[in-house]
């Protein structure tokens, strides 16, 4: 069970959680622009990595917000917790800033 | 290829058992193929084995990072049926099912298919009501689902619980040409079967890239044995799909999540047949070497570690105590988790893809194993004809941007 840290809560069980999906993804500004192919790509493909994933998670039974958790899909190691409105942070998976 | 048969079996046993050969061949990758398949698990060597067999391409090889089967095809909880409600559906696993029961003798391999019924529990009027339509739909299909009262379950199957608990049997629906087989024995058994037709299963071979030419289309793939090349390559990756796609720039409706599923001591024969329930989450059989084996949930996010959170389990284990009293006291042996790839309408995709020579069969999600001999068979012809099978034709890609979704998320709940 993950151990998560809501930014506002502190750390808690994964039970006290909901899962999310990917972070970041906007709705469009204008749907009716959208072609079909943009429009599927907003709902459905995801990036899926393998490595260090942006996802949403709420504390449904605690203060019931959303925030967003950057986490490792291979070792399941979390980065590190950020509140929702927040850019990602450019972070490695061993919790270092990411120098690129 | 050595047949297996009564008499060879007995004429080795003369010898001592020292006569028996190799299974299949381990051989250094040639430079080039005819069809590479990326990922050794069921699905890319049935998809080998039809290649050879049915559309007479031989000069095929299998590539896999790991060993023989020892992804999903290892992990599964062996449980076949085709009662999905949809027709797309009903046709790609019932096509499945006919190719199960006649594996053994076209593999000359015991798969230990065995149909012993699978019977799939309501515990709500709305499971009832949902069931009853299932098992409509699949007569109309021409496939055998029929509904049971509680007590015809209890009769059917004696361990069950059908007294008061938090949520009541209060029927089921059972397809009785369901059941499971040995999970391993159906890697092994195409892998012999594809190997004796010369299709070379090349273990501990990494893909890291997919090489394009100037036109697009695929030339081969960049392994951690070197590069070889093919004009067409098929990959069949389960939970590493995107990865693997990723590298010819391919993006995927998919996410990989890890299932759990976990097995208890062995115990004398004490449960004739599957068990599954969608609402309180649990599936059960007993394999024959005795163990109860135990289907989980997927966890809630995404993850390639091959491993769960043990609330998942234990949730399990809460409805397998509910609905089996007598299992209280069995002690678990052992837990994992596989990586499924699951698409958004939790159909799978067999189909083109947009790279002209590349193919793709994934998103079989939390329920691959059943389909792994139809799979494999509609792949082949989908790869050698460069054109789907009819079955296979509506698991598109393009369907998720045309909004013709095969939608059995809804329609099967979660237990595939």
């Amino acid at each position: 069970m993950l151990l998560i840290t809501c930014p506002h809560c502190g750390p808690r069980a994964e039970l006290e959680f909901s899962y999310g999906g990917e972070a970041h993804i906007a709705r469009p500004v204008d749907p009716t622009g959208l072609d079909d192919e943009a429009w599927a790509t907003f709902l459905y493909k995801r990036s899926n990595p393998k490595g260090v994933h942006a996802e949403r998670w709420r504390h449904l039974h605690g203060c019931g917000r959303f925030f967003n958790v950057l986490r490792d899909t291979i070792s399941d190691t979390i980065v590190t917790t950020y509140p929702a409105g927040e850019s990602r942070p450019e972070m490695t998976s061993d919790g270092k800033e990411n120098v690129r | 290829m050595q047949n297996y048969s009564a008499f060879s079996l007995f004429k080795q046993a003369l010898g001592g058992h020292a006569g028996w050969q190799r299974q299949w061949r381990s051989p250094e990758p040639k430079a080039e193929y005819d069809v590479i398949i990326v990922g050794a698990g069921g699905h890319g060597l049935a998809t080998a084995h039809y290649l050879a067999k049915e559309h007479g391409i031989t000069n095929v090889a299998v590539v896999e990072k790991g060993w023989l089967g020892g992804g999903n095809t290892g992990r599964n909880t062996t449980i076949i049926r085709s009662n999905y409600l949809f027709d797309e559906s009903a046709a790609l696993y019932e096509h499945a099912l006919k190719l199960w029961e006649g594996l053994s003798q076209d593999l000359n391999y015991n798969v230990m298919y065995s149909p012993r019924g699978v019977l799939m529990l309501a515990h709500n009027i709305h499971d009832v009501q949902s069931f009853k339509r299932h098992v409509h739909a699949n007569r109309l299909n021409g496939i055998d689902n029929e509904w049971l009262s509680a007590e015809e379950c209890k009769e059917f199957c004696p361990p069950l619980n059908i007294g008061a608990m938090r949520y009541p049997i209060l029927g089921g629906a059972l397809q009785r040409r369901g059941g499971t087989a040995r999970h391993d024995a159906v890697a092994w058994g195409y892998a012999r079967a594809a190997d004796a037709r010369g299709v070379d299963i090349i273990e501990n071979c990494e893909v890291t890239g997919i090489r394009r030419g100037v036109n697009g289309a695929v030339e081969g793939v960049e392994t951690s044995r070197g590069f070889i090349r093919a004009k067409k390559v098929g990959v069949s990756a389960a939970g590493h799909t995107s990865v693997i796609m990723s590298m010819a720039g391919v993006r995927l409706p998919l996410e990989s999540y890890p299932l759990q599923a976990l097995v208890s001591e062995p115990v004398k024969p004490a449960f004739p047949c599957v068990v599954m329930s969608n609402t309180i989450h649990a599936y059960i059989s007993q394999s024959d070497k005795g163990e109860m084996v135990i289907g989980a949930g997927t966890d809630a996010y995404t993850s390639y570690s091959q491993r769960g959170a043990l609330h998942i389990a234990s949730h399990t284990l809460d409805a397998i105590c509910e609905l089996v009293p007598m299992f209280r006291r069995l002690r678990m042996l052992r837990n994992w988790g596989g990586i499924v790839d699951v698409t958004p309408d939790r159909s799978p995709i067999i189909a083109k893809t947009p790279v002209p020579g590349l193919y793709v069969n994934c998103g079989w999600g939390t329920g691959g194993f059943k389909a792994t001999p139809g799979s494999g068979n509609v792949f082949a012809w989908t790869i050698a004809r460069d054109e789907p099978h009819k079955i296979n034709a509506p698991f598109t890609i393009e369907r998720f941007r045309d909004g013709i979704l095969i939608d059995e998320a809804a329609a099967a709940a979660v237990a595939h």
